[in-house]
């Protein structure tokens, strides 16, 4: 077994066994779902018409919120400064962090979207696009959260920092996103315009992110 | 004594010193020249003198943008050629830089209400540019976070290289998308797109604002360094007592 395949296999076995996985972050995106129509009021026509916009918030609130599971568990018991040492580029190393954390946080993140397309009235096609551009979209949110995760690593105090930090370069994807799903249910635009832009964001922060957090973790441990 | 020579925070310190009455000076003439000629000029045709708000506006929004160029340079500065005032450079720029954001995005606000009918929009050039604030005030916050100086220099360098990106989408926002705010006036292909009357007030503007940055910046750059002294004196003097 590869060192790769053998750390990938290990963060989804602790993300998995260990609390504040991946459930966690599927009851965060179903109690987020649930507070909308306590806002919004129970209008279910307008619910349907915001629901990709309310889908697409709260699972960037959910897999922000799961981000410091992501560098910071490994700095705190030590490994981190295993997978330093290691003779594995660093950059791929991060990387392969990333996918298990998307696997284990983002993915069911996805896979939740139908049973709470039913809570916001969504019909299939509108909710098979939330799905769909999730899908694309949720590995973008983990690499480039990987950044923030990165930068915010050895801080105590850096829960609060880590959202300032993410957010503002998420905002692209979260635009793409929900134009893409409006696109598929109202149209005028083609469905396939701002996926492809959203498709295009993601596989540039799935090389990007790798390098910045990588660089961000050389320069900043001591 | 060779440019080289100013990497040494002692020698910096002192041609700031002999440099700022002289920057400041030059700022204020600059600031009273400029505005004259802005107060001269010609109203403009449909706007009346709400337009001249431009002459505040426009200058800030580069100033804005440069000073994020600026930390950028900075930033590679840190991680690549191990500067020593690289990072006081970054440090000292990130507050200045956020609030000729904060003045662009207010005037603009302000310009924006009698002419537009609305104090924001959410079209792609402003967006961008509070996106810009936002990143502004999170190296800020990634600077106080962090308690070591060059462990904080570091962490913020990548993260404004990794923000370095934002600048070419404001840039070229209202080419590539359909916005309410005008596209560009001056920096373009072609020539610009003002008439000299007003085109010269704006410039003499620009390098006001810029004489006002230089001025602020290396001032700020020499808090810094006065601060970073103070703090390796206090743990000195912590270490003393402690070892005594």
């Amino acid at each position: 077994m590869t060192a790769l395949s053998a750390l990938l296999l290990r963060d989804m076995r602790l993300a998995v066994r260990v609390g504040g996985g991946a459930l966690i972050g599927v009851l965060f995106f179903l109690i987020v779902v649930t507070l909308m129509p306590f806002a919004i009021g129970p209008d279910l026509v307008l619910l349907a018409r915001i629901g990709p916009a309310i889908l697409w918030l709260g699972a960037l609130l959910a897999s922000l919120l799961a981000l410091d599971r992501l560098i910071a568990a490994d700095h705190e018991d030590g490994s981190l400064d295993l997978i330093l040492m290691g003779r594995v580029p660093l950059e791929l190393t991060v990387a392969v962090k990333a996918v298990a954390h998307w696997l284990t946080t983002g993915l069911p993140l996805v896979i939740a979207v139908p049973l709470l397309g039913l809570l916001l009235n969504l019909d299939p096609k509108a909710t098979g696009a939330v799905a769909l551009t999730l899908l694309i979209g949720t590995p973008a949110l983990t690499f480039i959260g990987l950044i923030g995760a990165a930068l915010s690593v050895a801080l105590r105090r850096g829960g609060l920092l880590l959202a300032v930090l993410v957010l503002p370069l998420t905002i692209p994807v979260l635009i793409f996103g929900v134009a893409a799903s409006n696109a598929a249910i109202v149209g005028p635009v083609a469905f396939g315009t701002p996926l492809t832009i959203l498709s295009a964001f993601t596989l540039a922060s799935i090389v990007l992110g790798p390098f910045a957090a990588a660089a961000a973790l050389r320069h900043g441990m001591e | 004594m060779p440019i080289i020579d100013l990497a040494n925070p002692s020698r910096f310190l002192a041609l700031v010193g002999r440099l700022s009455p002289w920057l400041a000076a030059a700022t204020l003439l600059a600031f009273a020249y400029g505005l004259s000629q802005a107060y001269l000029a010609p109203d403009d045709y449909q706007q009346g003198a709400t337009a001249k708000i431009m002459f505040i506006h426009v200058p800030s929004a580069w100033l804005a943008m440069g000073c994020w160029a600026v930390m950028t340079i900075a930033a590679l500065g840190t991680l690549v050629w191990r500067h020593p005032l690289a990072d006081v450079a970054a440090k000292a720029a990130a507050p200045i830089g956020a609030a000729f954001t904060l003045i662009c995005l207010v005037t603009g606000s302000l310009w924006g209400r009698p002419m537009w009918g609305t104090y924001w929009v959410w079209d792609a050039r402003l967006t961008s540019v509070l996106v810009l604030f936002l990143m502004y005030l999170g190296v800020i916050a990634l600077w106080r976070t962090i308690d070591d100086p060059s462990r904080a220099a570091r962490a913020a360098a990548v993260l404004t290289l990794v923000g370095a990106v934002n600048l070419p989408i404001i840039k070229f926002s209202v080419d590539w998308w359909n916005t309410l705010h005008q596209p560009a006036s001056v920096v373009r292909l072609g020539a610009p797109a003002m008439h000299p009357a007003i085109l010269t007030p704006l410039l003499i503007m620009a390098v006001a604002f810029l004489l006002l940055f230089l001025t602020l910046h290396l001032a700020a750059m020499r808090n810094e360094i006065m601060r970073r002294r103070v703090r390796t004196m206090l743990m000195m003097q912590a270490d003393a007592a402690a070892g005594s």
